[in-house]
């Protein structure tokens, strides 16, 4: 099976503090550490384990930067057969719709016969995947948490609902799916294995060398555009306790008898 | 906006929670709305009643086929049924999420998604709200409208409309589904309950809760003993599920479970709107986060900011002290 899956690099909010720069018009970007959207991890580990099944090979893909082959590498390391960079500055500044419109041109591009992207990155959107899906014209899944091959050209497919129930579909590939956290265990990558295919190339692709037309890409395409960044001022917002620690785990005790929360 | 239409959900004959709440929005962008339901039978009947309570205008499509939801094969369905430019609400929740960006690009329109407020169109184009970065940013954004707009809404952003409408309802079945159902090339085969498992956290009066701060496997044994301390259950946030470090029955959230205590400790939780659905229901939450700009702190009623690996074992102490 020839599995492309889509990855993003995105701000780790676990080791950054997220603050506003240029009066809201980014946020502060300055020694920010990267690392993978969570959602891609679990979608490559899931493309690993269905291509160790069945053969083929994974193709990992990106559009960032310069430096966002970063996240490319991690990925080969994890177990991905080649990485492809798509980065240009035309490129920028592309809406949900631009980077599906850059993802669908580099699908076709391959022979794919399963795409999966990440139920959703940084900008909390989750809108790619189904947005590539519907260009390419093949059918797709949100939030899928489990994927088995059914037969030729056939996969059985989990997808969560609410309350943590799960749909179960047959899917025809080629198809799109979105991929949900929980559907593995992402194995390991340590600096080691990223040692390991440092030297590995990675083709950077343009928009010319996808034959994209600029006016469907970028900036100037975007029919939904960012104004700016602010940190909401939402409702009244938590009474915050002060003290040492002592002094708040005594204040908590109070307030959990006065709530109920200590007989 | 001319063209207004509301996509609504609806289970066993009565509306999603959503409902109201996308009837609400809709006001606040246009006079006149008109709700669209599919399914079939007298469950989508009851559903189509009560929807006119909130809607001046209701469409139903009725077919066996669609007795499941299935996003796949209500796209073409829907794009056949919206005109050129027109604009279409509905729930950011999973079923939104697989049907509405394949449906915008189908119908050639704008899509945002997950918004949490709207300010209203101006020079065509829609002013809204959207939270990145896990909550703990917003952005204003602006939608161009001039091909038409798919937008998702957040569950609970949007405060409900009381039902009060007298709407007309009118069978679009035939034309919605002019030449039959589309050759299904995702099939719809059963819907697999989730697990009860052992802890009901759902009736616990006092729920612990951790997140993805308490850092370590081992670390669970912290919640653990404030919880007995307590008399109370440890619930969790997804990634702990995740990690397989607590079973599913014990998540909280719109995938996991809605809870609704007297009160409610999250420990190490930041505040993801998905967590925060499944808190509707909590009288009182108290929130323990190092971060003190954590988005949880917004909805809490009480907050302290501190290392809770450090933290819960006073906690613990403390109210061992007093009991
Ligand atoms: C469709 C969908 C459904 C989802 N359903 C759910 C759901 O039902 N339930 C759910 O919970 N999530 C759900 N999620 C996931 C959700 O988006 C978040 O990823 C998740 O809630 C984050 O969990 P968390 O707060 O524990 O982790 P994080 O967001 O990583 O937050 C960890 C917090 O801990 C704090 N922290 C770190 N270390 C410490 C320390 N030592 N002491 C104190 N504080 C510390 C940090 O400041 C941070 O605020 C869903 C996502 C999607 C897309
Ligand atoms: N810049 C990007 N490069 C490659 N894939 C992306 C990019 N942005 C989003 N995606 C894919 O789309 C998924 C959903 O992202 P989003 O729709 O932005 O929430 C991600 O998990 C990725 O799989």
């Amino acid at each position: 099976m020839e599995i492309l899956v889509c990855i993003k690099q995105v701000p780790d909010t676990a080791e950054n503090d997220i603050e506003l720069a240029k009066g809201g018009r980014d946020i502060d970007r300055e020694d920010m550490v990267y690392s993978i959207n969570e959602w891609d991890n679990y979608a490559v580990e899931e493309a690993i384990q269905l291509r160790d099944k069945v053969g083929g090979s994974i193709t990992v893909v990106t559009i960032g930067d310069e430096e966002a082959d970063d996240v490319l590498r991690r990925q080969l390391a994890m177990g991905a057969d080649r990485g492809l960079h798509v980065c240009d500055q035309a490129l920028a500044g592309s809406d949900g719709l631009g980077l599906a419109t850059i993802l669908a041109a580099v699908a076709r591009q391959g022979k794919y016969d399963l795409i999966l992207t990440g139920a959703q990155a940084d900008d909390c959107a989750g809108q790619v995947g189904g947005m590539l899906a519907a260009l390419l014209d093949v059918p797709f899944a949100a939030l899928v948490n489990q994927v088995e091959v059914k037969g030729q050209g056939v996969l059985r497919i989990g997808r969560e609902v609410a309350g943590g129930d799960q749909e179960i579909s047959e899917i025809d590939l080629p198809c799109v799916l979105s991929i949900q956290t929980g559907i593995n265990q992402p194995r390991y990558v340590g600096i080691r294995g990223i040692r390991k295919v440092a030297s590995v190339e990675i083709p950077q692709l343009d928009a010319p060398a996808l034959g994209l037309d600029p006016a469907s890409v970028g900036d100037k395409a975007a029919r939904l555009k960012r104004l700016d960044y602010f940190v909401p001022q939402g409702g009244p917002g938590a009474q915050m306790l002060t003290g040492k620690p002592d002094q708040l785990a005594a204040q908590l005790v109070e307030i959990l008898k006065a709530k109920g929360g200590l007989r | 906006m001319d063209n207004l239409f509301v996509y609504i959900l609806h289970q066993e004959g009565a509306l999603h929670d959503s409902a109201a709440e996308l009837a609400a929005a809709a006001q606040g962008l246009a006079p006149q709305a008109t709700a669209i339901l599919a399914g079939h039978g007298p469950g989508l009947k009851a559903a189509c009643d009560q929807a006119a309570g909130l809607f001046p205008q209701v469409w139903k499509i009725d077919d066996p086929g669609l007795a499941q939801a299935n996003a796949e094969l209500l796209r073409p369905l829907l794009t056949r049924l919206i005109p050129a430019g027109g604009v279409l609400l509905l729930a950011h929740e999973h079923f939104g999420m697989d049907l509405a960006p394949g449906l915008a690009v189908k119908l050639g329109a704008g899509y945002l998604p997950d918004a949490v407020a709207l300010a209203g169109a101006h020079d065509g184009a829609l002013l809204a709200v959207r939270e990145e970065f896990a909550g703990l940013v917003s952005a204003h954004v602006s939608l161009d409208l001039a091909r038409g707009a798919v937008i998702t809404l957040r569950p609970g952003a949007f405060k409900a409309l009381e039902p009060g409408a007298a709407g007309q309802i009118q069978d679009k079945s035939a034309e919605a589904l002019a030449g039959g159902l589309p050759a299904a090339r995702r099939r719809y085969v059963e819907t697999v309950a989730a697990e009860a498992g052992e802890v009901d956290i759902t009736k616990a009066e006092v729920l612990v809760s951790v997140g993805r701060g308490i850092e370590d496997e081992d670390n669970l044994e912290l919640a653990f003993d404030l919880a007995k301390a307590l008399g109370a259950e440890v619930s969790c946030s997804r990634p702990i599920v995740d990690a397989k470090w607590l079973p599913k029955p014990r998540q909280v959230g719109t995938s996991g479970k809605s809870v609704k205590p007297k009160v409610y400790l999250a420990c190490g939780i930041s505040g993801s709107s998905q967590h925060l659905g499944g808190l509707t229901g909590a009288a009182c939450v108290i929130a323990i986060n190092k971060n003190p700009k954590a988005p949880i702190f917004q909805r809490a009623d009480v907050g302290v900011v501190a290392d809770i690996v450090q933290f819960l074992p006073l906690l613990t102490k403390a109210v061992n002290a007093k009991a």
